[in-house]
């Protein structure tokens, strides 16, 4: 339901950045983890201001994330540095554009379904008339001009969740929030066995009060 | 930290200080050593107007392979890879999302009734090939498989007998000190694994725990990472990124083991190196190939080229060398190159735990059971598949949950939220050969001016009926390990062969079993495309065995003076 929070701290004080600066992180991985901590969340090179603001709220409700929630992950700037790259996946449906001419036009077509059923644009929408249209885009179910020839549930599929869904998943925010070890290299790890764990991986709350103190202690 | 201790080399603190993505690292006679931070090694190095004894298009499980063979007898090799020249101490993050530098991201276009994900799972651009990224499950095949047509009904034989087959298995397991059971329970006998099996991980515990619920046999997966230390290489430190590559080297890859034999050995590697044509002259045989190094196009004159692209830029390769004389493109007199591309099923199940998993930690497949791939009773279709057990990481967890379970917003945050418990069996399976499903050339070109590949894949419906047996018993199995919440991934392939099959008639065939075009006696494809059919398990260690034999076939046909021309008769050669 929208307005409740997803999120349920089930990895106490876990922070993967704090092991850094540990064996955990070779100086490549911090390299590339530091240039993704410091994207400009307000950066967009490749949208305009409309398709941004389209995109901004787009990817609020594919991955809902608290408005002043400390390390907030960027994705739609995340979005617009991959559509400006002109690096694709390495492949692409017959039926969809090139990756930057495919966002375009399904943030044109978006904006346009939200004025035709709403008479504001998809930024304005309530968080749940923004559902409805995404998961109507995810079954194919829209069908405005705007989108051409191109199939909404195709758009979603092979842009939405490779571009949205899996730079969240991609952000040190994300991987704390779900109990990730994260970056192991050259330190991996020794305890591979169910419910064990090495003393530098997130400790899951079981309501005993263990796990705070554990995960807080992971790179000190 | 201080308390990091290694003998040479420490890559908690070095950053490369090129980029070798974009400049050429091999060059000026040397070579990076992969294994050393910063290191270099010896390349002998030859001009592009001395023709060389072989071209190879491509270092990976096929090229790479053949590279070092033919450099050990004595021939003149120059191998090119179109990716970066890797030293993976240096180079490889922790990181899924910047490792996608490993894979081939360029476009291709994928249509049919099933089109493929390409690119991660199946699609390498580096030096070393896939096999940079690949999971390293290092199987034989079945041997029936090698004569599916004359023994289990169905597909297409192949022109190799299994039991040469088996020597070269045995060749390449011990190059790869490949580590694994000590004993098999399917097939033939082989040789004990050269190393011993890792410790499983909690992911492949659950496997073990519903094979032994079911009734069936598991063993630890045979796979290419090592259990001990060897050279300067370190046993896996378990840390989970095996398909975003290996960062220590524990990963016995093309890169870090057959390459390093065939710089030794003399062969040159030209990293950064676009194969656009193979070049034939007017007798119609192949001259060299065409390239784009350094920002400009080369021609490098060779005696033999062998394409080993893979099941993809192979046939685009041959397709793009049409010329007068060759106007359906290169070694295409059969109309096959491209036709027949088989990829495997990968299906899978998942479900939660109420143990933590953790299934980040180890190689993803650390268990396996082949019992499908050996059992033929208690099937509606043909062919063979097995199942592993799985570790995606959280992207590729992300990205499985959104498409194949239909989750986003805040039910897919919640869902994440169980990835520590999230558990599941993804199968290897063999897909029926069609001839309609291949790779023919787009309108759109590349970077390079090239016409890009475009994929056509359709499931028939024994590829259906499998896929539906392969999901219903996974399933019970991960029921029987206590697994909850269960559901149905339908939506993955993975692994691409055909394309340039193999066979003993020239008007079936693309080359013949020495993976020999019919048509260019100085041409040869050497990798996944010479598959006639796929069989139910990872196919890395039949391309490299197939590239093995390759070599050993060229170095006894030069020795009888048969490489300058085909000596007999394509009837005579089949009853050999």
């Amino acid at each position: 339901m929208p307005g409740t929070d997803p999120r349920r701290d089930r990895f106490p004080g876990y922070d993967v950045t704090a092991k850094r600066d540990t064996p955990s992180w070779n100086a490549k991985t911090r390299a590339v983890v530091d240039e993704r901590l410091a994207i400009d969340p307000e950066a967009h090179r490749f949208f305009d201001t409309t398709e941004w603001r389209t995109l901004r709220a787009l990817c609020d409700r594919i991955v809902p994330q608290p408005a002043d929630r400390p390390g907030r992950v960027s994705l739609a700037a995340m979005v617009d540095a991959k559509a400006g790259s002109g690096k694709g996946d390495g492949y692409r449906n017959v039926k969809l554009p090139p990756l930057g001419a495919a966002w375009r036009r399904a943030l044109a077509a978006l904006e346009a379904e939200a004025n035709a059923r709403h008479g504001h644009p998809f930024s304005a929408l309530p968080a749940t008339a923004q559902d409805e249209l995404i998961e109507a885009m995810r079954r194919g179910d829209l069908h405005d001009l705007a989108w051409g020839d191109m199939p909404p549930d195709l758009f979603f599929q092979d842009r939405v969740v490779p571009d949205v869904v899996k730079s969240y998943y991609a952000h040190p925010t994300a991987w704390s929030e779900i109990g990730f070890g994260g970056p192991a290299s050259p330190r991996g790890y020794v305890r591979l066995g169910p419910d064990r764990q090495d003393p530098w991986e997130a400790h899951e709350d079981h309501g005993d009060g263990h796990a705070r103190p554990a995960n807080e202690r992971i790179g000190r | 930290m201080s308390r990091v201790r290694r003998h040479a080399d420490n890559p908690a603190h070095a950053l490369p200080g090129d980029d070798p993505e974009h400049e050429p690292r091999a060059r000026h006679g040397r070579a990076p050593d992969v294994m050393r931070l910063g290191g270099w090694t010896p390349m002998r190095e030859h001009g592009e107007d001395e023709p060389v004894d072989f071209v190879i298009v491509g270092t990976g499980a096929g090229g790479g392979t053949l590279a070092a063979k033919l450099a050990e007898y004595g021939f003149s090799v120059v191998a090119m890879d179109a990716g970066p020249y890797w030293r993976p101490l240096e180079d490889f993050a922790s990181d899924e999302m910047h490792q996608s530098k490993l894979y081939w991201t360029d476009d291709r276009i994928v249509d049919g009734e099933n089109p493929l994900q390409l690119g991660a799972n199946n699609s390498g651009k580096s030096v070393g090939g896939s096999t940079v990224h690949f999971a390293m499950v290092s199987l034989r095949f079945r041997p029936e498989w090698f004569k599916s047509r004359t023994l289990l009904g169905y597909g297409t034989d192949w022109p190799v007998d299994w039991r040469e087959m088996w020597r070269y298995y045995d060749e390449v397991e011990r190059v790869l000190a490949i580590s694994g059971p000590l004993t098999y329970p399917w097939g033939p006998k082989r040789p004990r694994y050269p190393y011993r099996a890792h410790e499983l991980n909690a992911a492949a515990r659950v496997l073990a725990r519903g094979a032994e619920a079911m009734g069936i046999a598991w063993t630890e997966s045979p796979i290419a990472t090592l259990s001990a230390p060897r050279g300067l290489a370190p046993p896996c430190v378990y840390r989970g990124f095996c398909t975003s590559g290996c960062s220590t080297n524990a990963k016995q890859s093309v890169l870090n083991t057959w390459l390093v034999r065939a710089l030794a050995a003399g062969a040159e590697i030209r990293d950064l190196a676009m194969v656009g044509q193979v070049e034939t002259g007017a007798d119609g045989r192949a001259t060299g190939v065409r390239y784009h190094r350094e920002g400009r196009w080369r021609f490098q004159r060779a005696r033999n080229v062998v394409v080993a692209g893979y099941a993809i830029e192979t046939p685009r390769l041959l397709l793009n060398s049409a010329s007068a004389r060759h106007p359906d493109g290169l070694a295409n007199s059969s109309g096959l190159v491209g036709r027949y591309l088989t990829v495997q099923a990968n299906q899978a199940v998942w479900g939660t735990s109420a143990e933590e998993i953790r299934s980040y930690k180890a190689p993803p497949s650390l268990a396996i059971s082949e019992h499908w791939n050996y059992e033929d009773h208690g099937k509606d279709y043909h062919g063979g598949w097995c199942y592993m057990a799985q570790g995606p990481l959280p992207t590729l967890w992300s990205s499985t949950l959104a498409t194949g379970h239909d989750l986003w917003g805040d039910a897919l945050v919640a869902e994440m939220q169980n990835y520590n418990h999230s558990v599941g069996l993804k199968n290897v399976g063999e897909y029926m050969p069609q001839a309609r499903n291949g790779v023919t050339l787009a309108d759109e070109t590349d970077q390079y001016g090239l016409p890009i590949a475009r994929v056509t894949y359709s499931w028939c419906d024994n590829d259906r009926a499998q896929n539906a047996h392969a999901r219903a018993f996974m399933g019970e199995a991960l029921a029987a390990a206590d697994v909850r919440d269960i559901w149905e991934q339908t939506n993955d392939t993975c692994h691409l062969n055909g394309t340039c099959r193999m066979g003993d008639d020239p008007c079936t065939s693309v080359v013949d079993a020495d993976c020999r075009s019919w048509d260019v006696d100085n041409l040869w494809v050497c990798d996944g495309s010479v598959f006639p059919t796929v069989g139910g398990v990872n196919p890395s260690l039949t391309i490299q065995a197939i590239a093995c034999r390759t070599a050993d076939r060229i170095r006894d046909m030069a020795a009888r003076g048969e490489l300058d021309r085909r000596a007999r008769p394509p009837a005579r050669e089949r009853a050999r």
